[in-house]
């Protein structure tokens, strides 16, 4: 039974757990005994939304749903996907969304929540030849939140697809990104960060399969953790037999501010194809207190100096951010999420 | 200016400066000479205050107010900087940003009103242009990347931006060919006033001919064993450590 069914049949005993190895550190069967009631409609006033400033289009998904956004081809868009979720009860909502040959699009797509939830999000993109999207996904998911998203992208060859996932935390949060690479001189970045604390969990997972020759893939995710938070980082590139001259590179690193914060990473390679270049980085550590006493040695006090050093840290993935005024506004958050 | 009196520190539970007593007055440049291990770089981490550096006994006041009892970054806004041996790189802070960040800690610090951007501005490209500095290095991730002479060279850029009272030059002339050491120590030596004091931490005599000290003194063994002229650094490049290390 896949999540969705077990969320619409609100039966728990079939979500997934740790005994699920893609899931082992994001166990949602041992967390939820009983399936919450199905989320109501809602009726009141929504907040604004992080990326009202930018957006020429808006579908908003409160408590379930389903949207269609096409892109004609060679036409341009700039649409905010607003998943949010009122309420303690559970649903599942899904975006399908097509782009045209040579169209671009800026997904601005945010997930929101105000209670113990349980929510999933479906998503599949599709990208026709030419066609370049960049992916913005910000969290605001509430503490007690248990918030899913799954995106399945289907490249075509020299498409773009450039994705930045920003992540608080929830209860339990999961991104998971999901990308068939055709190759084809197509270009993917899948780009991360979360910035957790108290006892928020965020869990990014990826899958990239290089189907043919000549594809690129560049990601790189930065992770700050604090308190009791815990930040899963599951990244695996398969390069399928056939699939010469694949570019794949992978990065994550995270900072760990304290002692009872946890990072869990698993970066994967798996090469089957004889001609590529793939490498893979993994870092988990303190902040750097040689750096920091530099910094306070030249005057700047110890909380400013962390908070400058943890801000460039993190600023590395936000730098990649392609469109000026969606890094700018990720930029304000993560500025905003070191401070609290 | 700074006193310090029978200072013990030790590293690791190991006594590094053993009873070290030393004074130097406004206006002055002392030079701090001696061999490999005898706490040279300790002095200068005890002074500004790094973590793992564990005083044990002693005083060390700046114009009478206890260095010792301050944070690092209290201490670097009363006008104590060290010039380091080895400066660190700070990945994704450009130069610029970290400058000013600084100056405005030490201004607040201080109670006076902090700089606007245009004036920032101004005295960093007066200061890089001094330094020969090109000025788009300071956009630039602070030393990531930066040879070994660059990155010495934005330690005098910062301190002569930062304008500290107290300065600790910790081998400031390693890694530097002579056109870099030049251009470095005349910097250096720009700072040179009555209200300022210099402490130069210094293996080689060389350093010496540039930046000239009113007075010398011989670390060896935890402590100062010999104090004297600008004289006495020669005699030690004549006659090496040898004499001191068995003193010691």
């Amino acid at each position: 039974m896949n999540l969705a069914a077990a969320i619409r049949e609100r039966n728990a005993a079939e979500l997934p757990s740790k005994r699920d190895e893609d899931w082992r550190w994001t166990d949602l069967r041992g967390l939820i005994r009983t399936a919450p009631e199905p989320s109501q409609p809602f009726t009141g006033q929504l907040p604004p939304g992080p990326f009202d400033a930018l957006a020429e289009d808006w579908r908003v998904l409160i408590n379930g749903g389903e949207a269609t956004v096409d892109v004609p081809a060679r036409t341009e868009a700039v649409e905010a996907l607003r998943f949010v979720a009122r309420g303690a009860g559970s649903h599942v909502a899904s975006a399908t969304i097509r782009v045209g040959a040579n169209a671009r699009l800026l997904l601005l797509e945010s997930y929101e929540s105000d209670g113990a939830s349980l929510a999933l999000a479906s998503l599949t993109l599709a990208l026709e030849p030419g066609a370049v999207v960049e992916r913005i996904v910000l969290t605001a998911d509430h503490e007690d939140a248990v918030s899913v998203s799954q995106a399945e992208v289907t490249l075509s060859p020299t498409a773009g697809f450039s994705q930045t996932l920003v992540a608080g935390g929830a209860r339990r949060q999961r991104l998971e990104t999901r990308v068939l690479h055709p190759g084809g001189s197509a270009e993917l970045r899948l780009d991360g960060i979360y910035l957790l604390a108290g006892k928020r969990h965020s869990d990014q997972t990826s899958i990239v399969t290089h189907a043919g020759t000549d594809g690129l893939t560049v990601q790189l995710a930065k992770g700050v953790v604090r308190d009791q938070a815990r930040g899963v980082f599951q990244g695996r590139i398969v390069v399928e037999e056939g699939a010469d001259r694949t570019d794949a590179r992978m990065g994550h690193h995270a900072l760990i501010l304290s002692d009872r914060a946890e990072v869990d990473a698993k970066p994967e390679l798996e090469i089957y194809a004889d001609d590529v270049a793939c490498a893979h980085g993994n870092t988990v550590g303190a902040l750097d207190e040689d750096a920091l006493f530099y910094a306070r040695q030249r005057g700047i006090p110890e909380d400013e100096a962390r908070a400058l050093l943890t801000e460039a840290f993190v600023g590395e993935v936000v730098d990649r951010i392609g469109h000026e005024g969606a890094r700018e506004i990720v930029r304000a958050w993560v500025a905003q999420g070191l401070r609290d | 200016m700074l006193r310090i009196e029978n200072l013990r520190a030790s590293v690791d539970g190991k006594e590094i400066l053993k009873g070290l007593s030393l004074e130097v007055p406004a206006g002055e440049v002392h030079a701090i000479m001696g061999p490999n291990g005898a706490g040279k770089s300790t002095l200068s981490y005890v002074l500004t205050g790094r973590a793992g550096y564990e005083v044990t006994a002693g005083t060390a006041t700046l114009d009478g107010e206890d260095l010792l009892a301050l944070a690092p970054d209290e201490r670097a806004a009363r006008g104590v900087f060290l010039s380091f041996q080895y400066p660190l790189e700070i990945p994704g802070v450009p130069a610029l940003t970290f400058l000013r960040t600084a100056l405005n800690a030490q201004r607040r610090a201080r109670g006076e009103a902090e700089i606007t951007a245009p004036e920032f501005l101004k005295l960093a490209r007066a200061k890089a242009a001094a330094l020969k500095i090109d000025f788009d290095m300071l956009k630039r991730a602070l030393n990531v990347g930066f040879s070994g002479g660059e990155k010495k060279r934005m330690e005098i850029l910062q301190m002569a931006m930062l304008s500290p009272r107290f300065l600790i030059l910790d081998e400031t002339d390693s890694g530097l060919d002579i056109d870099a050491l030049r251009i470095v120590s005349e910097g250096v030596n720009a700072l040179r006033s009555p209200e300022r004091a210099m402490l130069m931490i210094t293996h080689y005599q060389r350093l010496l001919d540039y930046i000239k000290p009113d007075r010398v003194h011989v670390l060896a063994g935890g402590r100062i064993v010999a104090s004297g002229g600008p004289e006495l650094a020669h005699e030690l490049e004549r006659e090496g450590y040898e004499r001191y290390e068995a003193a010691a």
